[in-house]
C-alpha cells in the first residue's frame, strides 16, 4: 500500500471516512515511507512512529466506535522542530536545545492532536529559523528531493522536503521572512503565511515576535486550507491573536478549483520582478499570469516603491527581537550548559561558554547585529528607522489593495541553489527572501503554489499576497492556478519528480 | 565585603552645609491572584517552583499575556498619586542577563508608563504636610529568587553556587518614581519614611496589595544626593536598593547625608553607584557602579499589544476609589470635633480604627479618645506592644463607656473592669459581675451603712445636726469604706443629709 | 552610518553574553561591517514625519482575567534543567548583585 504516501490530504481524509483504510495502514505508509528515504532526504530530526501509531490506532478505535472526527482524524503530519510539542525532543535545529524535551504543547499542537492527525515526526530547520537553506541546522543538511545536490529551502527546508519526498502529506512551518513560502517553491509545494495573528504563535519558538507565523505546508492548495482551518482562529494564549472567526478557506480553495477567476483583479507588484529573476522564473510567471488572465482574472501593474528597503528593515527588525527573544537561551534553566574552559566558574562566564559554543555562525551573527541595532545610539538610526520603514510598507500594501484584490509576483528570485553554494556569503543568501519579506513586515497573508519548472529542470513558486484578514483569496487563486496548470500538466507538479533512491 | 571604616560626618552639622536631594523608587507587589503575564497563581512560602508556568519560568516558546485586573490595580494606584493615566501606554523590554530573570529581559514599561505626573502629600510627625511630586507609576514583573550557597559567610561574594526559585518570577510591580524632593533640609529623613509608610497606607486601602513590608511586597531604592545650596545644581546621587522597612529609610537617608558630607569634606567626588543597605550595621557599601556599559536596549514589547485604558473605565476607577487616608483623617477629625495636636496623637498612635470603632460601639469621641489614648496607651507603652495587639476590642471599651455612662460604675471602677479585660476574665459586664463592682444603688445597704457611721461617731453626727455641715465627709468616707468604693459618693451625701435631717 | 569595528562587535558581543574565539570575532567584523551599511539604507526613507509601526495589526487592550491555572508540576519545571537540588533551579555562582 505504498501508494498511500502518494494521495493528497484530502483524498485520505475522504478514505478514512469511508472506511477504505486505517489510519494506522496510512501512518505506517508514511512511517515506511520515511524509513525508506530519509538516509537520502534527511527532513526529519525525530521521527515519533510509536507516538503516531498509538494515535492512529486511537483514531481508528474512536472511528469504529461511530464518534464524529475531524476531517483531517487520522491524516498524518509532520510538524516542524520549532515547535514545542510535549514529550518529543525540540530543539529548533540547535545545539543549545539539543536533547530538550518541552513539558507543554504549543496551542496548534494541542488542536492537531485534539483533532487525531497521527504527529510523524519533528521536521529539519535552519538554526533558531534562520536562514534560506536550512543548511544553518546543527544536524545536518536536507537535501532536495528534486535534485539531492540541491537546497531544500529555508528555515522550513525540513517540512517542505517531507511533504515534497511523501514523507508526509501535511507538514507545519514557519514563516517569518518567507520560511514556508521560499521552501515551497523550490520544492514544488504548496506553503501558506496567514495573516500575523491567524494563527497562535503560543509554543512556536520566537524568532522575531512580530513577524513570526505558523503555517501550513502541503502538496495541494485545498491541503493547506483544510490544515489552515484546524491550526487557525482566537488563541487566548497569544495576545497578537486575531480574536475573530478565520474566513471560509476550504470553501475558497473548492471554489478555485472550479478554474474560474472572472471579475478578480490581480496586480502585478512592478518591485518584485525583473532583475535579480531568474529568466525560467520570469517566464513561469508570466505564463501564470496568462492562465490567469484566461480564467477571467483581471491583471493590473501595481508599485510598491518600500518595497527596495524592505530587506533592509527585515535584517533590523529581525535581529533586534531574535537578540532579545534568544537571550533566554543561557544555559540556566534548561538545554546545553558548557563550562568555561578557563578561569572561575560564574553565571555570567558559563552564559557566554554556553551561547558561544551553543550557537552556530548565522545565530552569532544576527544575535550581535541585533544587539548592535538595539544598543545606546544607535536605536532611532536603526531599530527606529526599520520600524518606520514598516509603516511605508504596509501603506504600499494599503495603496496597492485598493487597484487589486491579490498581488502575485515570483516566491523566490531562484530555483533551488547548490548546497554550500552561498554558505559562505550571508548577504546573497538574504536576497533569497527579498520578494517573500515585505508580507511578514505587513502582517498580511501570502501563499506559494508551483507554476512549472524552470531551464534547470527544478521547480518554480508563484505567490498570491492578500489583504490582511483575507486568507481566503489566497486559496481562490492558488487554487484556481493549480487547477487550470495541472490540468495542462495531466498531473501534479512532483509526479515530474526524480524516483527516489529507496533504501531497504 | 570590604573591612575599611567609612567616614561619617555629625547628621546636624552635614544637613547645616549641604542641602539633601531625595528620590525614592517604590516598588509594590499587587496583591493579584495570578502573575503580571501568566496565569500561574501568586503565592507566598510555597515550596519552590510550584507556581510556575511555562511564561514564569521563560520557556522557549511561551507568550506573556497582561493581568487585566493588575492594570486595573495600576490605574488606582495612578489616581490615588493624582496622576494622568496615559490616553496609550506600551510595554517594552529592558534587557539583562541575570539567572533570577528567566527571558533574561524584564518586561517593564520604559518611555510610556500608564500613570504620570502626580503627587502625594505626606503628613510629618509635627502634623505639617509636605508635598512630594511623582513622576510616574508604570507596571512590571518581579525577578525570581537567588539563595546563594557556599562560602563562608552565604554572602553573595562568596558563593559557590545558587538556588533558584521562580515562583516570584512575574508577580505583578507597580513603580513609583518621585522627581527629586527638594526642600526637606534636616527632615529629609524623616520625609522619606513618611512617603513610603503614606504609599503604603494608600496600597492597604485601595485593596491592592497586602503591602507587607516584611514579606517583601513594598520595597524602596532610596536615591539620594547632597548639594552646597538649595541654588546649587543637582550633585551626583547614589541609590540604595531594597531598604525594606520604614525605620531603615529613615536610617539609609540618614547615613548617606552623612557618609556624602564626609566624601564631599574630604574634597572626594561621590561616585554614581547603587548601594547596599546593611540592616544589622545600618550602613550600606557600593554596589556596581553604573557605567557606559550598562544598555538594557529597551525596545517595545513585540508579543505584547498597547494598552489604551477608556477614558470611561478610567473613570469607573475614579469613582470606585476608597476615601485615602488624609482625607479620611481629616473628615474624621472634623466628626470628632478633636484639636489638631489630639488628632496627630491618634494618628501617630495608630488609633484611628480603634477611636472610629469605638464610636461605632456608643462611645462618645471624647470618650473613645480618653480610653485609647489614655489607660490603654499607657499599658500599651509598658508592654511594648502596638495599641490593636491589646487583648481589648474596641467594642468592649464601647460597652465599658455604656457602664459608666448608665451610672453603674464610675471612673476607679471601670478602670478596674479595664484591668479585668486586659487580664482575660472576659468582657467588661463580666468582670463587673465577677468582681463584684457594681456601684451600690439600692439606697437600702447604704443607709445601713450611714446609719452605723452615724451611730459610730455621734460627736459628728451632733454637729451636723446642729447645721455644721463641715464634717459631713468624714460620716461619707466611713461609708464609702464600708462600701469598698461602690457607692455613688453624691448619692450618699443626699442621704446622709436627709438622715439627719429626719433626726 | 558608523561602521563596526572589530572592537564593537567584541564589545556588543559581550553585551550579549557570546563568546567568541579571536577567528570568529575577526570574521564576524568583516561580514557584518558589511551587513549593517547594506541595511543601514532604511534611514533614507524614514523621515521624522513616518511614524513607526511595532506591530503588523493595530490590537490594543487585549486582557486575560485575574484567573489561576494549574501550574507546571514542579518535577515538570525541572526536568530541563542542567542541573537542580532541593526542587530549585541550581546555577553557578553569580558574581555581581542586581
Amino acid at each position: 500500500m505504498s501508494d498511500l504516501t502518494r494521495l493528497t490530504a484530502a483524498d485520505l481524509a475522504e478514505r478514512l471516512a469511508a472506511g477504505d483504510v486505517s489510519s494506522v495502514e496510512v501512518t505506517q505508509a508514511h512511517l515506511d515511507r520515511i524509513a525508506a528515504v530519509e538516509p537520502a532526504v534527511h527532513a526529519f530530526l525525530h521521527v515519533s512512529g510509536e507516538e503516531a501509531l498509538a494515535t492512529a490506532r486511537d483514531v481508528d478505535a474512536r472511528r469504529a466506535a461511530g464518534e464524529q472526527l475531524h476531517t483531517l482524524a487520522g491524516v498524518p503530519i509532520a510538524v516542524k522542530d520549532i515547535i514545542v510539542t510535549k514529550g518529543l525532543p525540540t530543539t529548533a535545529g540547535s545545539k543549545i536545545l539539543e536533547n530538550w524535551v518541552p513539558p507543554y504543547d504549543a496551542t496548534l499542537v494541542e488542536r492537531i492532536k485534539a483533532a487525531g492527525l497521527p504527529i510523524l515526526g519533528k521536521t529539519n530547520m535552519d538554526e533558531f529559523a534562520m536562514g534560506s537553506s536550512t543548511e544553518h541546522s546543527a544536524f545536518g543538511n536536507t537535501h532536495n528531493p528534486w535534485d539531492l545536490d540541491r537546497i531544500p529551502g529555508g528555515s522550513g527546508g525540513g517540512s517542505a522536503a517531507a511533504v515534497a519526498a511523501f514523507e508526509a502529506p501535511l507538514a507545519i512551518g514557519t514563516d517569518t521572512g518567507g520560511s514556508i513560502r521560499q521552501p515551497a517553491a523550490v520544492t514544488g509545494t504548496v506553503g501558506v503565511k496567514p495573516t500575523y495573528g491567524g494563527v497562535s504563535r503560543y509554543g512556536l519558538i520566537a524568532l522575531a515576535s512580530s513577524l513570526d507565523q505558523a503555517g501550513p505546508v502541503t502538496r495541494t492548495v485545498l491541503d493547506s486550507a483544510l490544515l489552515h482551518e484546524l491550526i487557525g482562529g482566537h488563541d487566548p494564549r497569544d495576545s497578537t491573536s486575531i480574536d475573530e472567526p478565520l474566513p471560509a478557506l476550504v470553501a475558497a480553495a473548492r471554489q478555485g478549483l472550479t478554474g474560474d477567476l472572472t471579475g478578480v483583479r490581480v496586480g502585478v507588484v512592478t518591485e518584485l520582478t525583473g532583475e535579480g529573476y531568474q529568466p525560467g522564473v520570469s517566464a513561469r510567471f508570466a505564463e501564470s499570469l496568462e492562465v490567469l488572465r484566461g480564467a477571467g482574472a483581471e491583471i493590473v501593474e501595481v508599485s510598491c516603491p518600500h518595497f527596495t528597503y524592505a530587506l533592509g528593515a527585515y535584517y533590523l527588525i529581525l535581529p533586534s527581537e531574535a537578540s532579545s527573544n534568544l537571550a533566554k537561551f543561557d544555559g540556566m534553566r534548561f538545554g546545553l550548559r558548557v563550562e568555561p574552559t578557563e578561569g572561575p566558574v560564574t553565571a555570567e562566564r558559563v552564559m557566554g561558554a554556553t551561547r558561544g559554543a551553543g550557537f552556530g555562525d548565522e545565530v552569532k551573527r544576527r544575535i550581535i547585529l541585533g544587539t548592535y541595532a538595539l544598543s545606546a545610539g544607535y536605536y532611532d538610526a536603526y531599530y527606529g528607522s526599520a520600524q518606520k520603514v514598516r509603516t511605508l510598507i504596509q501603506r504600499d500594501f494599503d495603496a496597492a489593495f485598493t487597484q487589486a484584490d491579490v498581488l502575485v509576483s515570483p516566491t523566490a528570485p531562484t530555483t533551488a541553489f547548490k548546497l554550500g553554494e552561498k554558505l559562505d556569503d550571508p548577504l546573497a543568501m538574504y536576497l533569497n527572501d527579498v520578494a517573500t519579506i515585505p508580507a511578514n513586515l505587513a502582517g498580511v497573508p501570502g501563499l506559494s503554489v508551483p507554476n512549472g519548472l524552470s531551464d534547470d529542470g527544478l521547480p518554480v513558486g508563484f505567490q498570491v499576497l492578500a489583504p490582511a484578514k483575507a486568507d481566503d483569496r489566497l486559496y481562490r487563486v492558488g487554487a484556481a492556478l493549480e487547477a487550470l496548470l495541472e490540468a495542462q500538466w495531466g498531473g501534479s507538479i512532483l509526479d515530474r519528480a526524480p524516483e527516489l533512491e529507496v533504501a531497504r | 565585603m570590604s573591612t575599611q571604616t567609612v567616614d561619617l560626618v555629625d547628621y546636624d552639622e552635614a544637613v547645616a552645609r549641604f542641602d539633601p536631594v531625595l528620590g525614592i523608587e517604590v516598588h509594590v507587589e499587587l496583591g493579584t491572584r495570578t502573575k503580571m503575564f501568566d496565569a500561574a497563581p501568586q503565592t507566598f512560602g510555597e515550596e519552590p517552583n510550584t507556581a510556575v508556568t511555562p511564561v514564569s519560568l521563560g520557556l522557549p516558546g511561551a507568550l506573556p499575556v497582561v493581568n487585566g485586573t493588575a492594570v486595573e490595580y495600576a490605574i488606582r494606584i495612578g489616581l490615588a498619586l493624582n496622576c494622568q493615566i496615559a490616553e496609550r501606554c506600551r510595554f517594552a523590554r529592558k534587557n539583562y542577563f541575570y539567572p533570577d530573570v528567566p527571558k533574561n529581559f524584564q518586561t517593564s514599561q520604559y518611555d510610556e508608563p500608564i500613570a504620570f505626573d502626580g503627587w502625594i502629600d505626606v503628613e510629618l510627625e509635627d502634623g505639617s504636610t509636605f508635598r512630594v511630586e511623582i513622576e510616574r507609576a508604570h507596571m512590571e514583573e518581579d525577578a525570581g529568587k537567588n539563595t546563594h550557597v557556599g562560602g563562608s559567610t552565604g554572602r553573595i561574594h562568596g558563593a559557590e553556587y545558587s538556588l533558584v526559585d521562580y515562583n516570584r518570577a512575574g508577580i505583578p510591580l507597580v513603580e513609583i518614581v518621585t522627581r527629586p524632593i527638594t526642600g526637606a533640609g534636616a527632615r529629609v529623613p524623616e520625609v522619606a519614611r513618611a512617603y513610603v509608610q503614606t504609599l503604603r497606607d494608600i496600597f492597604r486601602t485601595l485593596g491592592v496589595s497586602e503591602a507587607r513590608m516584611e514579606r517583601g511586597n513594598v520595597r524602596a531604592d532610596v536615591n539620594l544626593s547632597l548639594r552646597p545650596t538649595p541654588e546649587s545644581p543637582l550633585g551626583t546621587r547614589t541609590e540604595t536598593k531594597n531598604v525594606n522597612s520604614f525605620r531603615s529609610v529613615e536610617r539609609a537617608v540618614r547615613y548617606e547625608v552623612s557618609r556624602q558630607a564626609a566624601v564631599l569634606d574630604a574634597g572626594g567626588t561621590i561616585v554614581q553607584e547603587t548601594r547596599h543597605w546593611h540592616e544589622d550595621t545600618g550602613s550600606t557599601t557600593p554596589g556596581r557602579v553604573k557605567s557606559d556599559a550598562e544598555d538594557y536596549r529597551y525596545f517595545p514589547e513585540p508579543d505584547l499589544v498597547p494598552i489604551a485604558p477608556d477614558r470611561a473605565w478610567v473613570e469607573e476607577i475614579r469613582a470606585a476609589l476608597p476615601e485615602l487616608p488624609a482625607a479620611r483623617r481629616r473628615r474624621l477629625q472634623g466628626e470628632w470635633g478633636y484639636a489638631d495636636a489630639e488628632m496627630r496623637d491618634v494618628v501617630n498612635a495608630g488609633a484611628i480604627e480603634l477611636i472610629e470603632a469605638t464610636i461605632a460601639a456608643g462611645a462618645s469621641p471624647a470618650a473613645a479618645r480618653k480610653w485609647w489614648m489614655g489607660e490603654l496607651a499607657r499599658t500599651a507603652k509598658q508592654q511594648e506592644v502596638e495599641l490593636a495587639e491589646l487583648p481589648i476590642t474596641p467594642t468592649q471599651i464601647g460597652e465599658l463607656q455604656a457602664l459608666v455612662d448608665a451610672g453603674r460604675i464610675n471612673d476607679k471602677l471601670a478602670r478596674q473592669v479595664l484591668e479585668g479585660v486586659l487580664a482575660g476574665e472576659g468582657g467588661p459586664e463580666q468582670v463587673v459581675v465577677a468582681r463584684g463592682l457594681e456601684v451600690v444603688s439600692d439606697d437600702g445597704p447604704l443607709l445601713e451603712a450611714i446609719d452605723a457611721a452615724l451611730a459610730g461617731q455621734p460627736d459628728i453626727a451632733a454637729k451636723i445636726r446642729s447645721g455644721n455641715l463641715g464634717p459631713v465627709g468624714a460620716i461619707i468616707g466611713a461609708v464609702m469604706k464600708a462600701t469598698r468604693g461602690q457607692a455613688d459618693a453624691g448619692r450618699v451625701r443626699e442621704l446622709v443629709l436627709e438622715r439627719v435631717a429626719q433626726g | 552610518m558608523s561602521t563596526l569595528s572589530r572592537d564593537e562587535v567584541a564589545r556588543v558581543a559581550a553585551l550579549a553574553r557570546i563568546d567568541l574565539t579571536p577567528a570568529e570575532l575577526d570574521r564576524l567584523a568583516g561580514e557584518l561591517d558589511v551587513i549593517v551599511e547594506s541595511v543601514a539604507r532604511v534611514s533614507e526613507v524614514a523621515t521624522p514625519d513616518v511614524p513607526a509601526t511595532s506591530h503588523p495589526l493595530p490590537l490594543t487592550n487585549v486582557f486575560r482575567a485575574d484567573v489561576p491555572e494549574a501550574p507546571l508540576l514542579a518535577a515538570d519545571a525541572l526536568a530541563g534543567a542542567p542541573a537542580a537540588r532541593d526542587g530549585k533551579f541550581l546555577v553557578p555562582q553569580i558574581l555581581e548583585e542586581d
